[in-house]
């Protein structure tokens, strides 16, 4: 019998939530506010499902309503991909060793 | 581009996320680990737009929206102050809570471009996939939007009750599953579009009995939720960078959450069901009989400090409030030239999220390795000279160790009454948000400071 690809999908899911916990667990307190921006701007990973909702159909017609939410969400989500890493950036830039 | 090999990048760029988390356990490795996940991104959108493959005119349009996007994005990083950390997170996260729904409807709407049958037959388990993902992505939204008014200030931080609000939130829960078993029956539209309304309605309700000084886990559970919607979408996409992504985020929130339930010695539910503030302020102010308190001015504390070998300071939320992380620094900088050993002690959950005194204190340049966790740093105060507690207070309420009475009891604190003097700083003796007298304030070697703490640090400066 085959096996559902829901399944391989679900593998992924449950190895990651693992991965996930034995990593967060390692950052440092101190960057625990960089740790949030940071899986912040990576949830937005989301725009590769705007994009192809925003592209979705003929090329004539991509301002239907399913497209305009897809381009709607690109915006939020690229609003959270540039001001995430960046601010990200930009605090961890403050995390240096001072030559004393 | 086949499937399969977009599959396979999307895999890498899933990787590189990992390493990005992997690489904040310390700030050495922290830059690094943020470019792997800016490349990690950059990989996902270009193998998105390769495997589309047609570049028809709407492609010009993605580019212009992602421009558009992306300059209000950077422009807001490079705008936003340190001290406003907290809202900005909780913005960003109501961003990518819409943009799950969004993208939930869309996929509703034509599921044919997503493989996922065709409208009024879309396939039972992507059906149950995006409704959850909208659902969690609407609660992320709604949540995040309150969240945000109550750190900026817009709205008050003091924690909305009423009556039977536990029992609606949970009809409303109930209402959300059942709504989404009659679509799967039915496939109407109505139902969608009324579990994205309930969903919106649940996160306002949830997060505004929550009080300000339990933002830290507040936060940190959007956090987790808006990585829940993620992986909700990424299984309807069939998206392995979104899934692993979704999971990554979804147990890091968790985890914080976690850590700062801790910090207060609350159990999760005790914080999401609401706060301290709202329940017995009032009995324990009036009982309170007048005991004297030792005052002093910046030139006592610089003298204090100036003689002494080694001093702990101890920075809370206030401090981010009268924004004197600068101040502070000037005066820990006088205070080495003076040959005094400066530290850094902080409370998990001081200030208003999750390492938000550490982001304060290195944008005024202080050197990570002076500053110290709770565990750390506990032992020393025996042998420190002086403790300068600035815009702090329930974290250093010896009370949490001794009266089991109290409702912080047995909340780990910093033993600030433990070094030989105590210089306090706050503008009054009123209680700190928990709504109890702080014991610290009445004992014989603590000295009060009454001011702004910018204004005093900066003329503890001036005097030393």
């Amino acid at each position: 019998m085959e096996i559902d690809p829901f399944i391989f999908r679900l593998s992924i899911f449950i190895l990651s939530i693992f991965v996930g916990y034995y990593v967060v667990w390692s950052v440092t307190p101190s960057l625990h506010t960089p740790l949030m921006s940071v899986t912040n701007a990576i949830s937005s990973v989301i725009i590769v499902g705007a994009i192809i909702a925003a592209l979705a159909g003929s090329s004539e017609s991509f301002f239907e309503t399913s497209n305009i939410f897809g381009f709607l969400a690109i915006i939020l989500a690229a609003v959270n991909i540039f001001g995430g890493f960046l601010v990200t950036q930009r605090m961890l830039q403050m995390y240096k060793k001072k030559k004393k | 581009m086949s499937a399969n090999l977009s599959a396979l990048f999307y895999l890498i760029s899933g990787i590189l996320f990992i390493l990005a988390l992997r690489g904040l356990s310390s700030p050495e490795t922290s830059r690094q680990g943020n470019y792997f996940g800016i490349a990690g991104m950059a990989i996902a959108i270009i193998v998105t737009f390769l495997s589309i493959g047609s570049f028809s005119s709407g492609f010009i349009y993605v580019l212009i929206f992602l421009l558009v996007g992306g300059s209000i994005g950077a422009f807001i990083a490079f705008r936003i102050p340190m001290t406003a950390m907290p809202e900005l997170v909780a913005g960003f996260h109501s961003l990518v809570g819409l943009a799950a729904v969004f993208v939930a409807i869309s996929a509703f709407l034509k599921p044919e471009a997503f493989n996922l049958g065709i409208v009024g037959n879309i396939k039972l388990a992507s059906l149950i996939e995006m409704s959850l993902g909208a659902a969690i992505g609407a609660i992320t939204f709604s949540g995040s939007i309150i969240a945000f008014l109550k750190l900026r200030g817009i709205m008050s931080g003091a924690p909305i009750t009423f009556k039977g609000q536990h029992i609606i939130n949970l009809v409303l829960g109930l209402a959300i599953i059942f709504l989404i078993y009659y679509l799967c029956l039915s496939q109407s539209s109505n139902l969608f579009w009324s579990i994205i309304l309930i969903s919106f309605l649940v996160g306002v309700l949830l997060i505004i009995p929550i009080g300000g000084a339990d933002m830290p886990v507040v936060i940190s559970m959007l956090n987790s939720y808006s990585g829940w919607a993620a992986a909700g979408i990424g299984f309807t996409l069939e998206n392995t960078a979104l899934i692993i992504t979704g999971a990554l985020v979804g147990s890091s929130g968790a985890i914080l959450s976690y850590i700062m339930c801790k910090g207060m010695n609350r159990s999760f539910f005790n914080v999401i069901l609401g706060g301290w503030g709202a329940t017995d302020q009032t009995s324990s102010s009036e009982t309170k009989e007048q005991k004297p308190v030792k005052n002093g001015n910046a030139d006592d504390a610089a003298f204090l400090m100036k003689n002494a070998s080694s001093v702990i300071i101890v920075p809370g939320y206030g401090m981010a409030v009268a924004q004197a992380q600068h101040a502070l620094r000037e005066m820990v900088d006088a205070l080495k030239k003076n040959g005094v050993k400066v530290s850094y002690a902080i409370h998990p959950v001081a200030g208003r999220m999750p390492g938000h005194m550490n982001v304060l204190l290195a944008e005024a340049n202080v050197p990570y390795d002076e500053v110290f966790e709770l565990e750390e740093i506990n032992n020393d105060f025996a042998n420190c000279d002086v403790a300068y507690v600035i815009g702090a207070n329930d974290v250093t309420n010896p009370v949490a160790k001794s009266d089991p009475q109290s409702p912080i009891y047995g909340m780990p604190v910093l033993d600030v009454e433990k070094s030989k003097s105590v210089l306090f700083v706050k503008r009054s003796l009123s209680p700190g948000y928990a709504g109890i007298d702080n014991d610290l304030f009445y004992r014989d070697n603590t000295l009060m400071l009454f001011a702004d703490a910018k204004k005093m640090t900066e003329e503890i400066v001036k005097s030393l």
